[in-house]
């Protein structure tokens, strides 16, 4: 390949630093005030924003010092979200604004010297160039070779930009790498989804089950103050895990499974709860279909059964299925949300589905709410063109019950060797860590060197910036406007981001870059309102409010239009499925050729000397993108790999040791991790936190601290209804300084 | 008057929340802090138990920070909250050589600091950042004397402890098990 394109470590040609000289600054001048910058309209000394550290999206008050400066960040106690409680992320969001290493100005990918360099440029410059480029590749591939990638507030964006373009081809990996699989799970089961936050009612439930979540670690603001609500209240938790969870050690059960073998247990559960007549007969007669094929489906799922699969005791299996029949309809077995683990997720979570039907927990109580949306009108714009290709057309028949695309078909797309329908050839990455969010680097690798341009926004400069043609420098949270946040909760509400300060250096929001874009495209028609602001305005005034009332208040809250939030007594229910009831065979999977219900498969085991690759989450950090943040990092720089004390005796570790890990393939992690020697994992497994051993220099606290889980997934079980990548399919081995030497000698 | 917290450590998840909540409501430089978090295990898998603890300054009765304090920086001010008088302290150490419990650090500008239980904005009818800011719910805090107060009912109703009893600080930061 002539032009093939190099990883740069973020610096500037010539200067060789992120940090500008004073001639530097006064010829930056004229670009570090964007056009649209959205101009704080009140002076108050706290402002409503938020939050973006993760999808919680919690409201909250921006406090600045004296000196205007900003000071702490403090949940809005109107808010649905988090009851006026942050969590630790979102109080430590102010590191996010005040990172010395955050992207300062537009780059462009350039050629000196032989040298791929990238050299700053102004937003004219930059918009320039993305927009030449993207006629190229519309002219000569058609628009639907442009892919957009997206993560967060700024989807709205770009997303209306690719659309008025004319691509579909927008993909989140939120969905085939997170919740995907739970998403279609329940539209196949109840025609609905759990949305997010999810409607589950954890604060008035008798029996939470969680089926590997982790409630606690995962820092879900809104379950983490209802799951302590109902352990006040007197709760059964259940926990299933391979690891004692720190919901498990709150726990009256804990399950501590073998890994993969959860569709077994919840066989056996769905069996105990139809043969000891422990399911809600009315319920189930009354809203639900197939029930007579499921009873003969499960006739054999005994927990004896199980017992020999996920090695839990039958006589926990039956106790625990009898502690959420007592409990039943205030019973739980929580969705989950990142679920792609063994490529067969869909059925797992529809036997999750499937189980809440049974219990009769769905409309019910304790079980899952019914949500309400405030309703806010969008702007008027012209209509989009159509979309000549869609991303099923690159590879017809493939994961036909996907409601929304698949990032990873997107990259298969890009790669010409692949032989896809049609070809990508230009992404816009927005504010997702693409090398790192998605399992299999080398494929994404690969498909970046086949792109005619890539362009990457975001605050930090992540891996995936590392790689673009065109770098796009957003401004924080702190520093934006962004769309009002209209969540489903309990009752429907609205939430107001406004700047706290002004960009800092060269950055704009994300709304700025897409309507600049937009303008250089000629698809201004698209984003009508000069300023987001206006926009806001024209909209909250549509719907009883105004930006002046809500730069005020940040949150508005209204009552429900009726008491609807849970089934009433013998309600006639019609469910959004084609039978219109509660499908507990699923006639749409059997249609597209996929199992009606779920079936147990045994997944490969790992290897003699290896252990299964399990990763989560720690409750001070959002995936990888906080590992820099200053006040998160001083609560955790580093993540450790969690070995059981049986296996680090056997190989001689011990804790606080550093060592790499080696996968199946031979993958050596770029960096060392600690050993965190506990009783807390299973001999056969292992546990890490994701988001670590970041490969970028230029992100200075992170750099190198810990080790990357995403590096040790190349092995991905993909889920053939949906596109799901299953990750916890890889399985590692230690790698000690002593054992480095004797390999390399 | 006589404040004290309780911690609820079946409620508690350690997410941290309180030490970063407490360093940048009280400015406290990074790579200090004025509370932790403490996690307990034991057992042999899977027969195991954890305790997760969020702890600080114990602001205790007999304070043998305030005992040692050459200078009379370190103090005891209204309700029994210990306090350090940032004028007056030498940074000599001594307070954090007696405290049982390392609940303090020297400031890099020179002078030690701890928890204050938030002393600014109890004052103005406030809870500390800690207790505001917790997910959770789990950190109580009030007037001991007061048998209203949030921390004395919980503690009237639930089990609890305190660290290291045996050096007869009387600390008034109570953990409900």
């Amino acid at each position: 390949m002539t032009n093939r394109r190099q990883f740069i470590k973020i610096s500037i040609a010539g200067a060789g630093a992120m940090t500008l000289g004073a001639g530097a600054l006064k010829a930056m001048e004229w670009i570090s005030k964007p056009e649209n910058s959205g101009k704080i309209t009140v002076d108050l000394k706290r402002t409503p924003t938020y939050c973006e550290v993760c999808f919680w999206k919690c409201a909250g008050w921006v406090y600045k010092t004296s000196e205007g400066k900003i000071w702490k960040i403090i949940g809005n106690d109107e808010d649905q979200h988090c009851n006026g409680r942050f969590c630790p992320r979102g109080t430590g969001g102010v590191g996010m604004y005040y990172d010395e290493d955050r992207l300062k100005t537009p780059l462009i990918r350039v050629k000196e010297r032989g040298k791929q360099v990238f050299r700053e440029v102004s937003w004219d410059e930059a918009l320039d160039y993305i927009s030449v480029k993207m006629k190229e590749i519309s002219s000569k591939y058609g628009p639907e070779s442009m892919a957009l990638f997206t993560h967060g507030s700024g989807s709205a964006y770009f997303t209306n930009l690719l659309k008025a373009y004319g691509s579909s081809n927008i993909a989140e990996p939120s969905y085939a790498q997170c919740r995907g699989p739970r998403d279609e799970a329940f539209l196949a089961t109840f025609g609905e989804e759990v949305y997010s936050p999810e409607i589950t009612d954890i604060r008035d439930t008798k029996c939470l089950v969680l089926i590997g979540a982790h409630i606690g670690e995962n820092m879900h603001n809104g379950q983490i103050q209802e799951m302590s609500d109902a352990i006040d209240k007197g709760v059964t938790i259940i926990t299933v895990d391979p690891r004692f969870s720190t919901a498990a050690g709150k726990s009256k059960y804990w399950l501590p499974i073998k890994p993969s073998t959860d569709i077994a247990l919840l066989l056996s559960w769905i069996h105990e709860i139809i043969y000891n007549g422990y399911y809600d007969k009315n319920y189930v007669e009354k809203y639900c279909s197939g029930f007579d094929k499921l009873k003969e489906h499960v006739r054999d799922f005994t927990p004896e059964w199980a017992y020999g699969i996920t090695t839990i005791k039958p006589d926990l299996i039956r106790k625990t299925a009898k502690e959420m029949a007592n409990a039943s309809p205030a019973v739980l077995i929580h969705p989950g949300r990142h679920v792609t683990w063994y490529g067969d997720d869909t059925q797992r979570v529809r036997a999750i589905a499937i189980l809440n039907a049974l219990l009769g927990s769905w409309g019910r109580r304790g079980g899952f709410y019914r949500p309400a949306k405030f309703n806010v009108p969008s702007a008027k714009i012209p209509k989009y063109p159509e979309a000549k290709k869609s991303w099923t057309d690159a590879f017809p028949g493939k994961f036909p019950i996907a409601s929304s695309p698949v990032s990873n078909a997107l990259i298969d797309a890009s790669i010409p060797e692949n032989k896809p329908g049609f070809l990508i050839k230009g992404w816009i990455v927005n504010a997702t860590n693409l090398v790192s969010s998605i399992p299999g680097q080398a494929n994404t690798l690969k498909a970046i060197q086949n792109l005619d341009l890539l362009v990457s926004v975001d605050t930090m400069p992540m891996e995936i910036t590392g790689w673009a043609d065109v770098v796009l420098p957003e401004c924080t949270y702190l520093e934006r406007y962004d769309m009002l946040r209209i969540s489903p909760h309990r009752k429907p509400a609205i939430a107001l981001r406004m700047p706290a300060a002004e960009p800092m250096n060269s950055t704009r929001s994300g709304y700025n870059i897409a309507r600049g874009l937009a303008l250089k495209l000629g698809l201004e028609s698209y984003f009508p309102f000069e300023k987001q602001e206006e926009l806001l305005d024209w909209q909250l005034k549509q719907s009883g409010s105004s930006l002046e009332e809500m730069q005020r208040i940040g949150v508005k809250t209204n009552a429900r239009e009726a008491d609807d939030l849970y089934f009433a007594e013998n309600e006639n229910v019609s469910f959004p499925t084609d039978s219109g009831k509660i499908e507990l065979y699923s006639k749409a999977f059997e249609d597209a050729g996929f199992d009606p219900l779920p079936k147990y498969v045994a997944h490969e085991e790992p290897p003699e000397g290896f252990y299964r690759l399990i990763y989560g989450r720690a409750p001070m950090h959002t995936f990888g993108r906080t590992s820099n943040n200053p006040n998160l990092t001083d609560l955790m720089h580093e993540n450790s790999v969690w070995i059981n004390p049986k296996v680090s005796k056997e190989w001689g570790l011990v804790n606080g040791q550093y060592i790499r890990l080696k996968n199946q393939d031979g993958i050596l992690s770029d960096f060392k991790i600690k050993i965190r020697v506990t009783e807390r994992i299973r001999w056969d497994s292992i546990y890490m936190v994701h988001g670590f051993g970041h490969g970028q220099k230029q992100l200075k606290r992170c750099f190198g601290k810990g080790a990357s889980d995403t590096q040790l997934i190349t092995k991905v079980l993909v889920d053939p209804l949906m596109g799901g990548t299953g990750m916890r399919s890889n399985f590692v081995t230690f790698v000690t300084e002593k054992s480095e030497k004797e390999v390399a000698s | 008057m006589r404040y004290a917290m309780a911690v609820d450590t079946k409620k508690c998840v350690g997410c941290s929340d309180c030490v970063v909540a407490c360093q940048t409501e009280n400015n406290v430089p990074h790579g200090f802090c004025r509370e932790w978090v403490v996690e307990t295990m034991n057992g042999t898998y899977p027969q195991l138990e954890i305790e997760i603890r969020s702890e600080r300054c114990n602001h205790c009765i007999n304070a043998p920070c305030v005992r040692c304090c050459p200078t009379g920086a370190s103090h005891f001010a209204e309700g029994g909250i210990v306090l350090v008088e940032h004028n007056k302290c030498i940074g000599c150490g001594a307070c954090m050589a007696s405290c049982p419990y390392d609940a303090r650090y020297p400031h890099p500008d020179g002078y030690v600091d701890k928890c204050t239980f938030c002393f600014h904005r109890i004052k103005i009818g406030l809870a500390p950042a800690c207790a505001a800011v917790c997910p959770t719910k789990c950190i109580y805090f009030g007037d001991l004397d007061d048998p209203n107060s949030d921390v004395s009912v919980v503690l009237k109703k639930r089990k609890s402890k305190t660290l290291i009893p045996e050096a007869g600080t009387k600390p008034q930061l109570y953990f409900l098990i």
